[in-house]
């Protein structure tokens, strides 16, 4: 029994149409995160999910029960926001047990399980706090302990690190996936940062224009995109697309880049194609220095830029006209100007259909 | 620190360093003297009329606008609050103050209190129309309100509550409404909506939220339509005299009749203490809370 399930959705803002007969089903214990850029319609289905939005059609269930005219107080989830959204005027320990005061909980089992959130959250010596007494950090603890001490099936995460600086979310990235290791909730967690996405999801949904483009696991959404789109989105630096044409010949299919033909054999086709305009998407990391092996494609050019990032480095050259990013060891000393010869695997590389963008 | 102290006086007053010192210009002099100017200008009158209120009706008649009183008395203070003659009866102004506050303190209380909520309604729950209703109440904020009068006698009469308490204060409830709403609504407008949708998901209903997470927040727009409502009902003329009959005349409807008698002697004296008296509740307002009101008028009025 899935989790959660959402069916036939649509929804739209006056004449806008934001999303449009969209179907998503979350397993039971599953973390889901929702990746697309801004505006793509992930907050909206968030906000659908946990009955903040009227819908216009198509049906949400949670937990096994049909929750689209429910209130959300009473469909058992937790949302966090970006913006925090603590009460301001209340203490840490009020903001907690707000949901529980307004559910009617008895005062000792409130005081139990705003105890027990506190404890798991490290907010213990906080309680008697306001949120402008606290950082930003331990504000968003407090938001995910809002949810947590309201017990319920299913967590609803709206961007939030977004709003914290890179250190802070890295650690709160860190404790939100042991704390979904601990709890076991279903989660649905709602971002425009990959590295979140890919570090935290058990499935992603890579969103955009309110349609899920392609909803698998982070191994399969980085290296078997299902379309342009979504290899151009994952991936820091983006991935090199060379557009070209493929060609079926006898001797085995090719990507005709002009002045470079490129041997396809050793790609793994998704499905029957014939000649058609095509782009070829390689990683930076997939392309490697040196002599080719063999079943490689190999290439020779000249650095152009050089981007030291610490750890790597990102080396750009030329194939065919396209300029290329090829990432190395950062500890390597490439100048511009020096020549350089690279190659890659084309069983790890994506290719496209150029008109549809879908994989081929 | 040692170093600066190095390159304080030694280097002189060529090389600019530390807080760049204030200097007192001509601009700022001629600044400071035209405020003080102005300031002046406007307080004269209520010196003139202070000073007046203190005059036996003996030496009003010398003539002296600006002399300082010979021998003050309060005696027409007094005799304002207690004894001057508001058409038939002589029981001096004190009679409409306490009916100015009888009509102040429940105008305020409810007009504020439906004004509140339905600001917090239009801005949140969105509920269907509310666009439309809040167009209609903007234009009821601009429209003269002369042109109700009329018809508003006609609707009292026919209920049967025309001239009483209960009436003045459903006129002032009314009327206040439309810009209490607008004041509250862009207050709200300001608050960000998670907060919102986090009451909801935690079970808030529209009471609770309203109550328990609202209000708290609202204190400063609270302070701005606590002076808004207290200064417009406790001046307005107009309503009192139509609307609250004889025995609820306000304050500002008393002083009118003290003032313009025109029958025996204008007693000056009285008149502006009457004045002055009948002001203050306004005026103490003011002081007390200037700082919030301007903050409150300039929020309402750049967000929308």
């Amino acid at each position: 029994m899935a989790s959660v399930s959402v069916r036939r959705l649509a929804v739209s803002f006056g004449h806008v149409k934001v999303i449009e007969n969209l179907d998503l089903e979350v397993e039971e214990g599953e973390f889901i995160v929702l990746l697309g850029p801004s505006g793509c319609g992930k907050s909206t289905l968030l906000n659908t999910i946990a009955g903040l939005i009227d819908i216009e059609a198509g049906q949400v269930w949670i937990s096994g029960k049909n929750v689209t005219w429910t209130e959300p107080k009473d469909r058992g989830i937790g949302m966090v926001f970006q913006s925090y959204a603590l009460y301001p005027r209340m203490t840490v320990q009020q903001n907690l047990s707000f949901g529980l005061r307004m559910a009617g909980v008895p005062r000792a089992e409130i005081e139990a399980r705003v105890a027990k959130a506190a404890k798991l959250l490290q907010l213990e010596d906080l309680l008697r706090r306001r949120p402008a007494e606290l950082s930003g950090g331990q504000r968003q603890r407090v938001a995910i302990g809002r949810a947590l001490v309201r017990n319920v099936d299913v967590f609803l995460f709206d961007e939030p690190l977004s709003n914290l600086d890179a250190k802070l979310r890295n650690e709160l990235r860190v404790e939100i996936k042991k704390l979904h290791r601990d709890l076991g909730n279903t989660m649905i967690y709602v971002t425009h940062d990959q590295i979140e996405a890919l570090t935290l999801a058990d499935r992603i949904a890579v969103m955009r224009n309110g349609v899920i483009q392609q909803l698998a696991t982070p191994q399969d959404v980085y290296h078997r995109p299902k379309n342009q789109f979504v290899a151009g989105f994952i991936g820091s630096p983006t991935m090199n697309f060379l557009t070209g044409r493929l060609i079926l010949g006898a001797a085995g299919p090719t990507l005709d880049l002009g002045s470079v033909s490129i041997d396809l054999s050793a790609y793994g086709f998704a499905r029957q194609s014939s000649d058609v305009p095509a782009v070829l998407g390689v990683r930076p990391e997939h392309i490697d220095l040196g002599a080719a092996s063999p079943g490689h494609f190999a290439a020779n050019g000249k650095v152009e830029i050089v981007e030291p990032m610490g750890a790597d480095m990102i080396v750009w050259s030329r194939i065919a006209d396209t300029p290329v990013r090829i990432r190395v060891d950062g500890d390597s000393a490439f100048r511009n100007g020096d020549d350089i010869a690279f190659h890659f695997d084309l069983a790890r590389a994506s290719l496209f259909d150029a008109q549809s963008g879908e994989r081929l | 620190m040692s170093a600066l102290a190095e390159l304080g006086p030694a280097s002189g007053a060529a090389e600019p360093a530390g807080p760049k010192p204030k200097r007192l210009t001509a601009g700022r002099l001629g600044l400071y003297a035209f405020l003080i100017i102005a300031a002046l200008f406007f307080l004269l009158p209520f010196y003139v009329m202070v000073i007046t209120s203190l005059k036996p009706m003996s030496e009003i008649r010398y003539g002296n606008l600006f002399g300082w009183p010979a021998a003050p008395t309060i005696a027409a203070w007094l005799k304002a609050w207690a004894s001057a003659c508001t058409g038939v009866t002589c029981n001096g102004i004190e009679v409409g103050f306490f009916n100015s506050m009888k009509i102040l303190i429940p105008s305020v209380i409810l007009s504020i209190a439906i004004g509140a909520v339905t600001g917090y309604a239009l801005s949140f729950w969105r509920p269907r129309g509310a666009n439309v209703l809040f167009a209609v109440l903007l234009l009821g904020a601009f429209m003269p309100y002369q042109v109700f009068l009329y018809p508003l006698v006609r609707v009292f009469s026919m209920i049967y509550l025309y001239s009483t308490l209960i009436c003045i204060v459903i006129v002032h409830t009314i009327f206040g409404l439309p810009v209490m709403t607008l004041l509250f609504r862009n207050f709200y407008a300001g608050i960000p909506i998670d907060l919102f949708k986090a009451a909801r998901v935690d079970g808030g209903a529209f009471w609770s939220i309203f109550l328990q997470l609202i209000i708290p927040m609202s204190t400063p727009i609270l302070i701005v339509a606590v002076i808004l409502q207290i200064t417009g009902i406790w001046n307005d003329f107009l309503f009192g005299l139509v609307f609250a009959g004889r025995e609820n005349m306000p304050m500002t409807v008393q002083l009118n009749n003290i003032v313009n008698t025109t029958t025996g002697e204008r007693e000056y004296n009285v008149n502006m203490a009457a004045t002055i008296l009948t002001a203050l509740v306004p005026l103490v307002v003011y002081f007390i809370s200037g700082r919030w009101f301007v903050r409150g008028i300039a929020a309402g009025a750049v967000k929308g």
